[in-house]
């Protein structure tokens, strides 16, 4: 008897100390998370604190913790500010249109290249699919260049005097900035990679029951593969809002620019730093919105794929 | 599915094609040729709210009197301008008008972007000799103002440190000016000087290449524009970026600060080495206290960078004789003291000066006047020369962070003769 007290007590000692060993391994488990979580969210708090202070108090702030506290002479001046200096309803818009525009249009276009790669029995596929994967190697800034004047030449239409006519040269257009990245090789490889891992004996069932190449990508392949189509319109989805050097080259026209290009508004003379941040709260905004929208899909993803942005 | 879907596409796309070629090219016949030429414009000025006011009131002006051309606006960030020009002449796509920062001129001229500005002398003539854009001898560029750099203190701070006031006519000499920082830091100023070291781009050529100068250096060869030999790498050009490393070594100024005034405004420095766009924001923070002073004589006379930004026209100009018409029309003293009044900048006619609310004789900012019109000097009008403003950069930044001077230079100039070069000495 006492010596199956002593076991039981023995146990549940040992039980204790587990779950002591556990909780504290816990503890610093999330006080690690914790102080990495507030170590990315500091450019993000200091962006949006500063964005209500006025410019001498967001360097005098600079070197210290009040840097991240919306302390002092706190205001809502600096956006307005950044509606005097910027037609930031329009630059939204732009840039909102082109991205939505971009995503949308390339994972109709890449996935059905995609699917004609992985799917579809052609000679010269494996050439074709080696060709595209070469692209991804050329750097985007060593055919700017050459891409603006080729584009300053394509043959496009427009209305004038009530008719539509042809004209040639798609400077200070949408479509400038959509189409050249509608096609993109790293999409379509990811959808080729994604597409061969369905067993093609799916296609072989449909094909007996009557289903054309179409029928099988739009009913079969699609809804069997959810995760690629995540990956790739988040990956689209960064670069085409974040585009910069494209946009400057093309368009000239205010109306026309994405909010990047508004970003160096406010390089002046002097910066206004307190606009700055009020600008960059207000593009970052929707980023944000899209990535808490889809946060589940966009770790997945990037798991599923080994890449990040 | 795939057989019915072919004629379809088919028929649509031979449809398509029949309604094009029933079409006419736009801009080819039923178009409005009985309207007004328009004459495309383009300015660095998108963001700059007060600057775009003055060329807003000029173009409708201009618009409203005549019927013969149509001015149209369209507005650049400056940081992204160069490369817009740069997209735009490579698609053949410049607008008739467009203005440039004062040292690129000469490339855009030698890369066929403008052609001579050939407005008459009675305009260029009465303007800053700074604000004139000359290349080959050619006038290509003419602008309505310029800027000045000059060294803000605080009266009140120099005399409680027993230091000499400088006036135009009796600046610092150098030694002068390195005792003033030695007793300024031993008066509590850590560090004493802001130069604007933690800038970065042309400011380093603009600010830093009048003191090298001064001390009787230059960044090229201003005879023959073909070599920097001997000019970035003589004994006075050592001389100088030796004053310069140790300036950094003993703490008299740094790197470390944020751009623009602030420090100076905080009285965190005692001296600052600024423009003329920080003047009025200094004044109302120190009011009668301020000094603006003329920068220290490194051995051959004070001297400060000139030339800003400046009007041209296009290459590819479908009417220059408009484009002319519409500079002529916009150098009238009205305008340019208004632009100077709302942009803090100096008017680049007398004319204008007189008419300017801060630099008109008395004006608060009239020292700045004196300043350019007795310190300025152009920065080199050569092509290369943004090859030479960011190699100096480059080698005046190894030097500030201690690299050994002689070396420094000696490779910058190899950089820049190598591009003269290669590029066949670029015209000359």
């Amino acid at each position: 008897m006492t010596t199956l007290t002593r076991n039981i007590s023995e146990v549940r000692r040992s039980n204790l100390g587990e779950r002591q060993l556990r909780r504290r391994r816990r503890t610093w488990t999330y006080l690690a998370m914790a102080a990495l979580a507030a170590f990315f969210l500091f450019p993000l708090v200091f962006m949006f604190v500063s964005s209500l202070k006025p410019d001498g108090q967001i360097l005098s702030d600079s070197d210290s913790i009040r840097a991240f506290l919306p302390v002092g002479d706190i205001s809502l001046d600096n956006y307005a500010g950044v509606f005097d200096r910027v037609p930031v309803a329009q630059f939204m818009f732009n840039s909102i249109f082109v991205t939505v525009s971009i995503v949308g249009l390339g994972l109709v276009v890449n996935s059905m290249c995609g699917f004609a790669l992985s799917r579809l029995q052609w000679k010269g596929r494996g050439l074709v699919l080696a060709l595209i994967i070469a692209t991804l190697i050329i750097p985007f800034e060593t055919i700017a260049v050459p891409m603006v004047y080729w584009v300053s030449k394509l043959p496009t239409l427009v209305f004038e005097d009530g008719l539509l006519k042809y004209d040639f040269g798609w400077l200070n257009t949408y479509q400038v900035q959509i189409i050249p990245f509608v096609a993109n090789a790293f999409s379509i490889f990811l959808f080729t990679q994604y597409f061969s891992t369905i067993p093609k004996s799916i296609d072989e069932a449909a094909r007996i029951d009557g289903a054309g190449w179409f029928t099988i990508y739009r009913r079969i392949i699609v809804p069997l593969s959810g995760p690629a189509f995540a990956t790739v319109a988040i990956l689209t989805f960064l670069p085409a809002w974040n585009s910069y050097l494209w946009p400057l080259m093309v368009v000239q026209q205010e109306e026309l620019r994405p909010v990047m290009v508004g970003m160096q508004y406010f390089f002046q003379l002097n910066t206004a730093w307190g606009e700055v941040m009020a600008y960059t709260s207000m593009i970052t905004l929707p980023v944000l919105v899209v990535f808490l929208a889809f946060q589940r899909a966009f770790v997945s993803s990037v798991a599923a794929s080994g890449v990040k942005g | 599915m795939k057989r019915r879907s072919l004629p379809v596409m088919v028929s649509l796309c031979a449809a398509s094609a029949l309604a094009l070629t029933a079409c006419g090219q736009a801009g080819q016949g039923g178009g409005s040729g009985d309207g007004p030429i328009e004459l495309t414009m383009w300015t660095h000025s998108a963001g700059n709210p007060a600057e775009l006011e003055v060329y807003d009131k000029i173009i409708t002006d201009f618009n409203a009197s005549q019927d013969e051309y149509e001015v149209v606006e369209e507005a650049f960030p400056q940081g992204a301008y160069n490369d817009a020009i740069t997209a735009a002449a490579a698609a053949n796509d410049l607008p008739c008008l467009l203005d440039m920062d004062g040292p690129i001129m000469p490339n855009w001229a030698w890369a066929g972007y403008i052609q001579p500005l050939d407005l008459p002398a009675s305009i260029t003539d009465e303007l800053l000799p700074t604000a004139v854009g000359t290349y080959q001898d050619e006038i290509y560029s003419a602008g309505y103002w310029d800027a000045a750099l000059s060294i803000f203190a605080r009266k009140s701070v120099l005399d409680a440190n027993g230091i000499r006031i400088p006036t135009v006519d009796e600046p610092w000499t150098i030694d002068e000016f390195d005792a003033a920082l030695a007793t300024l830091q031993s008066a509590g100023y850590a560090t004493p000087l802001d130069i604007g070291a933690e800038d970065t781009g042309e400011w380093w050529s603009y600010a830093y290449s009048p003191m090298l100068q001064s001390a009787g250096g230059d960044e090229i060869d201003r005879d023959s524009m073909l070599s920097a030999d001997g000019a970035l790498n003589g004994p006075e050009a050592v001389d100088f970026f030796t004053w310069f490393q140790n300036a950094f070594k003993k703490g008299w100024t740094s790197s470390a600060g944020t751009i623009g005034n602030q420090e100076f405004v905080d009285d965190e420095v005692a001296l600052s080495y600024t423009g003329v766009w920080n003047a009025l924001a200094s004044i109302e923070a120190v009011g009668d206290d301020l000094l603006i002073l003329p920068p220290p004589d490194f051995g051959t006379g004070p001297k400060i960078g000139g030339g800003s930004w400046q009007w041209g026209i296009s290459s590819s100009c479908n009417s220059p004789e408009g484009a002319r018409a519409y500079l002529e029309f916009s150098f009238k003293d009205e305008y340019l003291a208004e632009f100077a009044d709302k942009q803090i900048v100096i008017p680049a006619t007398a004319g204008a000066e007189a008419q300017s609310l801060h630099f008109k004789e008395g004006g608060d900012l009239r020292p700045f006047v004196e300043l350019s019109q007795k310190f300025a000097l152009a920065r080199p009008e050569t092509p290369a020369y943004p090859v030479i403003s960011s190699t100096f950069e480059k080698a005046a930044k190894d030097i500030m962070n201690g690299a050994d001077v002689q070396s420094t230079l000696d490779g910058a100039v190899q950089e820049i003769d190598a591009n003269i070069e290669s590029n066949d000495g670029y015209g000359f």
